[in-house]
């Protein structure tokens, strides 16, 4: 097989629950360091997809591939250890830790193994490290100390996003991070992703199309489980396809 | 729920009630008289059944795994010191100690390998079957004794270069062994949890998906946890069967698991002082129920029933309100 350009693709990725098609033949190239989105309706397949990127769940077939090499059926934590880290739609923060610890947990995920019985946690220095970088990045330096289960809503996505930085990945799948935000809390995500995505290859499940259009240099668009187009963010807002089966019938301004 | 530090008031209070327990065998003596040995015997009882209530905690209340067959692991640690005590002599604790834990921690392995894999209710069914198991095994063998059980006539000595340093058989110090064992195995699990290894342990408990989104195999650490606690249990087996000096199927059954279960949810899960509060609290109030009427078990379920109905999170629920309440209030 050629080495590809993309870092990241799937190819006739297809995933099948009883009698329904959630994904078919979905096949979407990821370049590095390139924010790309991916879009749909509700039910178009999207959070069945980050699943399947993510070995969240099994490709009833087709292939992903990491840098070339098929990762298609490999378990949700060596998926996360060979760099694709993942935040999630519905927040999953662990409310009885602090937001350090929070971050400190995933960035402990990064060492050879935390079958590490007696030395306390808080004494591993690179770890510590890695994790108040992770918070910082995301925003929330000043909060280290709170417990996580009282942040707002905005903070909770926000250290959503920082337990992803902290597990130090290469690529970035984000589920809806702007689910359920309010105007403000939104334009702060927006500004935080704007960044990310300088430094990381982004792939961007969002309902948002203004964060969308603000972040993502490429779009794909899904419907019915099927890819419907793929391309610059230009090229894929002026198909026809695309506007009519998701950005309306083109009457509505953006 | 998975508090790790304990607030600074509640820590003095807990102090103070060990230290009243340490001391009982000067106090007792003068408050109960006669009743004074028995109190001594269903005190160290107690302790031992403590550590294994939390072995149990680190297993419901962190990993969230709700084993109903725990009490195996018990059974079989107090099993193998009876088999291998010999019959008129006394057996060296450095060796069947470590040998009885290992082999439940062995036990622990097999178990936890094959019921891991299930969670919720068919991880209760599973280990609940293991658990019996395990009881009719030892029921049914006629070298273990069958369902008489099997006896330890002279307790393990604990010598060190042929000099005696405890005789197990002083019930004196065979209580503040217990209590010894009780607050080495709170501590051992308390440096457990600060360990990269028990904050997995404990995040499982709340979110296995997305520990296993960060990057950590959950049922390695799901696994490892099952046999420390384990072992752990089969290190109160060998000091459960030194004290009464006999083993019976009936430690390892499912009766005996739920009823260290019941003390877990009591008692507070997730806390590690909370499953010890409630060994305290279900042992001392059927004994004073029972010392008061034959029909014990009424007042004993409507206990139950009234600390689940006002206390979901336990007794430890409630001190652990209590301390912050007096922090926030500072």
């Amino acid at each position: 097989m050629s080495q590809s350009d993309f870092i990241l693709e799937t190819r006739a990725l297809t995933k099948v629950f009883g009698g329904l098609v959630a994904n078919s033949e979905v096949t979407i190239g990821f370049r590095e360091r390139q924010a790309h989105a991916v879009i749909g309706p509700n039910g178009a397949g999207k959070s069945t997809f980050v699943n399947l990127l993510t070995g969240h769940l099994t490709p009833s077939g087709g292939q992903v591939l990491l840098k070339g090499a098929n990762i298609a059926g490999f378990p949700a934590h060596k998926v996360s250890r060979l760099g694709i880290g993942r935040s999630y739609q519905k927040t999953n923060v662990f409310p009885s830790f602090t937001c350090f610890e929070n971050t400190r947990l995933a960035a402990q995920s990064r060492l050879a193994t935390s079958m590490r019985f007696f030395r306390p946690a808080c004494s591993y220095k690179a770890v510590s490290e890695q994790a108040g970088c992770a918070l910082e990045a995301a925003g929330l330096g000043s909060k280290a100390s709170r417990m996580a289960g009282a942040l707002s809503y905005g903070e909770q996505r926000q250290l959503e996003i920082a337990m992803v930085l902290a597990t130090a990945p290469e690529i970035l799948v984000l589920d809806e991070p702007l689910a359920g935000m309010g105007k403000e809390e939104s334009e702060k995500m927006v500004g935080l992703l704007k960044g990310l995505a300088r430094d990381y290859t982004l792939i961007l499940v969002e309902h948002d199309m203004d964060a969308v259009f603000a972040i993502a240099e490429v779009l794909s668009v899904m419907v019915n489980g099927t890819l419907l187009e793929s391309g610059p963010l230009e090229q894929v807002r002026a198909s026809r396809a695309v506007q009519d089966a998701y950005l309306g019938d083109g009457a509505e301004a953006y | 729920m998975i508090s790790t530090s304990v607030p600074k008031r509640l820590a003095i209070l807990l102090l103070a009630v060990l230290t009243v327990l340490a001391l009982f065998p000067v106090w007792g003596k003068l408050v109960f008289a006669a009743k004074f040995a028995f109190l001594m015997q269903k005190l160290t009882g107690i302790m031992i059944l403590a550590i294994l209530a939390m072995s149990l905690d680190l297993l419901v209340g962190m990993a969230g795994l709700v084993s109903l067959g725990h009490a195996a692991f018990f059974g079989l640690g107090g099993y193998m010191l009876a088999m291998l005590s010999p019959q008129y002599e006394a057996a060296n604790l450095w060796l069947v100690l470590p040998a009885a834990v290992a082999t439940s921690a062995l036990a622990a392995t097999v178990v936890g390998f094959l019921s891991i894999r299930s969670s919720g209710i068919y991880f209760i069914m599973v280990t609940l079957a293991f658990g019996q198991m395990g009881f009719y095994f030892f029921n049914d063998s006629k070298a273990a004794g069958g369902s008489d059980g099997a006896y330890v006539h002279v307790k393990p000595a604990v010598e060190a270069f042929g000099v005696t340093l405890l005789d197990l058989d002083q019930k004196l110090t065979f209580f503040y062994v217990a209590l010894g064992a009780m607050v080495a195995v709170y501590a051992f699990l308390k440096v457990l949890l600060a360990s990269p290894f028990g904050r997995v342990v404990s995040a499982i408990g709340v979110n296995e998906n997305r520990v296993q989104g960060l990057g950590f195999n959950p049922r390695a650490y799901k696994l490892a946890a099952f046999v420390i606690a384990g072992g752990v249990a089969g290190l109160a087996g060998v000091l459960a069967t030194t004290q009464y000096g006999f083993v019976s199927p009936a430690s390892l059954g499912w009766h005996q698991s739920a009823h260290v279960l019941v003390m877990v949810i009591l008692g507070g899960m997730g806390t590690l002082f909370g499953p010890v509060l409630g060994a305290f609290i279900l042992e001392l109030a059927h004994f004073a129920f029972e010392s008061m009427t034959d029909h014990w078990l009424l007042p004993m379920g409507a206990l139950i029933i009234a600390i689940v109905l006002l206390l979901p999170k336990g007794v430890a629920g409630l001190l652990l309100q209590w301390g912050k309440d007096k922090e926030d209030a500072t």
